[in-house]
């Protein structure tokens, strides 16, 4: 529908500036809450332009911590990017061979395994997390980067999303390669990763984000601090208890924490757009 | 170069056959059509011969070596298939090289072989550029490239030019088929239109439902067909098709009451027995002034410049008679057409079986 009247111009702006407000709002007022010191956020009326103690603020959060036994945010962003960056690869890295497997062999019980596959959809970490805990804790993995990510690295979806992209690809390449003498690894490693780059830089940016907001499973398998991801250390700086929450600190570790997935989104848009629209290969 | 025999070669998918026993043996730089409606087989078979999918029994062997169990690689062949099947994310150059590369060729050996291939095809300018960036056409010469810089002894072609305009198609296939008599490689070429399997091949295979209806030249398909589907498939348009009856003596047939022609020469073991009548279009001439058994009630002229079609059907008898007369003329709707046709070039089957009979 294209209508070129100036009132249904307003209006359609008029909702779309609204949205933006709602969405925007909150992310302002933590950007906000970032810049002022610490007795400025006890006073009332909230502050809504900033502050001049942004980069005080970021010094102390990235290099010292926050509150008295708090580890410093530098240390949790670290082992969040590690975390994600694990469990983004290596849940692409196990999907795409299982889909190349289902896809392009031939072998017994191929699509029982498929299904086998697919049921775990019905798994989440949330449903199978006392069993889960019980094995990282029994193969030693507490509180290093492996018992963090390798519970959460099979993924059903994304092995369903890559049958659907090699299923997609004609098979003339395939028989192409053959002739040209490519092996399967070959044909694997030449043709079908990078024809379908796009759909894996859009997988990567879903599942870097869904690894870094793991809250659940790093509360309950770190004990050590120096393990913490950024995500689960957030809640507990609001617990420091007998002290007054000092949200300038917590504001600007929240920021922190928001920053990486967003430089990912950003960075790779046009390929997460690609990758999720273009059908053709 | 290698000579290709085919040795009872069956393949099935399941319970469902596809192939039944093909026999032929390709020479040594031949270029050989198989052509057949779709479904016939014909690219099942082309997929045999380039190890693409393995017989169910049957044995084909290329240069004298038998291929049964070897991949499609070790079978020394190249294959260029329908749409291309270019790598999309390669460039030109490395679409024709990858082969190459993997057999381990140095490098200057690939390079001297790919750019002599793209001088032969003309496309040494698209070389760095990417498949997408190239028209159908062009496509179709990279497909080719990277079939010629294989230097393999077996050259195959699945249906290569259905994807082309009709203008591009004629062009391209004139220069296949150059390209063939210049390199002198063996080659099979799969398609479905008659006109390409006509112009194109040395000899033919016609093929249908997974059985050899006709092997031969361009030619003796033409003249002598030897079944009722290859006189059909030959020619356009096709071959008129009609139901007769041969007279008690054997020397006429007899379509209906006032409508029969004479035999080149009489066939009395079929006296009174039901046959099929071929008349190609083009063989059937209009003659007003000479004592005509024929004659058809005009029911659609089609005016094609070069030639006239006329569509018509024989009183007493519902049967559609089709002729093409040479060059413009003024037929109407409705018009009754004495027509005759020299006896030598009418054809004969038998009904029930398909079989040509003389």
């Amino acid at each position: 529908m294209v209508e070129n009247r100036p009132y249904v111009t307003f209006m359609a702006h008029a909702v779309l500036i609204f949205g933006v407000i709602i969405v925007a709002l909150p992310i302002w007022v933590t950007f906000v809450a970032a810049t002022h010191d610490e007795l400025r956020m006890t006073q009332i009326p909230l502050p809504l332009l900033p502050g001049g103690h942004f980069f005080e603020n970021l010094n102390e959060v990235l290099f010292e911590g926050v509150g008295s036994r708090g580890s410093p945010v530098g240390m949790m962003l670290l082992n969040s990017l590690i975390m994600a960056l694990l469990i983004a690869v290596g849940k692409i890295s196990i999907s795409l061979l299982s889909a190349f497997a289902i896809v392009y062999f031939r072998f017994p019980f191929r699509m029982g395994f498929f299904w086998l596959i697919f049921i775990t959809l019905m798994l989440p970490v949330e449903v199978r997390i006392l069993p889960t805990f019980a094995v990282v804790a029994d193969l030693g993995l507490l509180d290093s980067y492996m018992g963090l990510s390798l519970p959460l690295i099979a993924s059903a979806t994304a092995t369903f999303l890559f049958r659907q992209v090699f299923l997609g690809v004609p098979d003339e390449l395939l028989e192409a390669a053959r002739i040209d003498g490519a092996g399967p690894m070959r044909f694997f490693w030449d043709i079908l990763l990078p024809i379908t780059r796009t759909n894996i830089a859009a997988l990567f940016v879903i599942l870097f984000i869904y690894g870094w907001n793991q809250y659940l499973w790093p509360l309950l398998i770190t004990t050590d601090q120096s393990m913490y991801t950024v995500v689960m250390a957030i809640k507990q700086l609001l617990e420091a208890a007998e002290e007054t929450p000092q949200w300038h600190l917590i504001m600007m570790t929240t920021l922190l924490a928001m920053a990486p997935p967003i430089a990912v989104v950003v960075g790779m848009q046009k390929l997460f757009v690609k990758g999720l629209t273009e059908t053709e290969k | 170069m290698a000579e290709i025999h085919l040795n009872k070669v069956c393949k099935s998918y399941g319970d469902v056959d596809v192939l039944f026993g093909i026999d032929w043996t390709i020479f040594d730089g031949e270029f050989v059509v198989i052509v057949g409606p779709s479904g016939c087989g014909k690219s099942t078979l082309l997929r045999t011969i380039a190890g693409l999918e393995k017989i169910t029994q049957g044995e084909i062997s290329i240069g004298n070596r038998v291929v049964n169990d070897l991949e499609p690689a070790e079978r020394d062949i190249a294959m260029v298939f329908q749409n291309y099947a270019l790598y999309p994310h390669m460039s030109v150059y490395d679409n024709m090289a990858y082969g190459l590369k993997i057999r381990g060729l140095e490098k200057d050996e690939i390079e001297r072989r790919v750019n002599h291939a793209a001088d032969t095809l003309e496309i040494r300018d698209y070389l760095d550029r990417s498949p997408r960036q190239l028209s159908g056409g062009q496509r179709q010469r990279v497909a080719m490239g990277r079939a010629i810089v294989r230097e393999p002894s077996v050259f195959l072609f699945d249906e290569p030019l259905s994807n082309l305009d009709a203008k591009l198609r004629v062009q391209m296939r004139l220069e296949i088929k150059n390209l063939q008599q210049r390199l002198g490689i063996t080659s099979v070429y799969v398609t479905h239109d008659q006109v390409e399997a006509m112009t194109l091949g040395h000899r033919l295979m016609v093929l249908n439902g997974g059985y050899v209806e006709q092997l031969g030249t361009p030619i003796e398909l033409y003249e002598k067909p030897a079944t009722e589907f290859v006189a059909g498939f030959i020619g356009s348009p096709s071959m008129n098709l009609l139901k007769a009856k041969i007279s008690g003596d054997g020397t006429k047939a007899e379509f209906s009451d006032h409508n029969s022609l004479y035999l080149a020469s009489a066939l009395p073991s079929q006296a009174n027995r039901q046959v099929t009548i071929g008349l190609r279009p083009e063989h059937l001439m209009v003659n007003k002034t000479s004592q005509a058994n024929m004659s058809i009630k005009v029911n659609a002229v089609e005016h094609l410049g070069a030639d006239t079609l006329a569509h018509g059907e024989f009183e007493g008898c519902d049967e559609i008679v089709t002729l093409r007369l040479h060059g413009i003329v003024m037929i109407n709707q409705g018009d009754i057409l004495p027509l005759e046709i020299d006896p030598d070039k009418v054809h004969i089957f038998d009904t029930e079986t398909g079989k040509r009979l003389e």
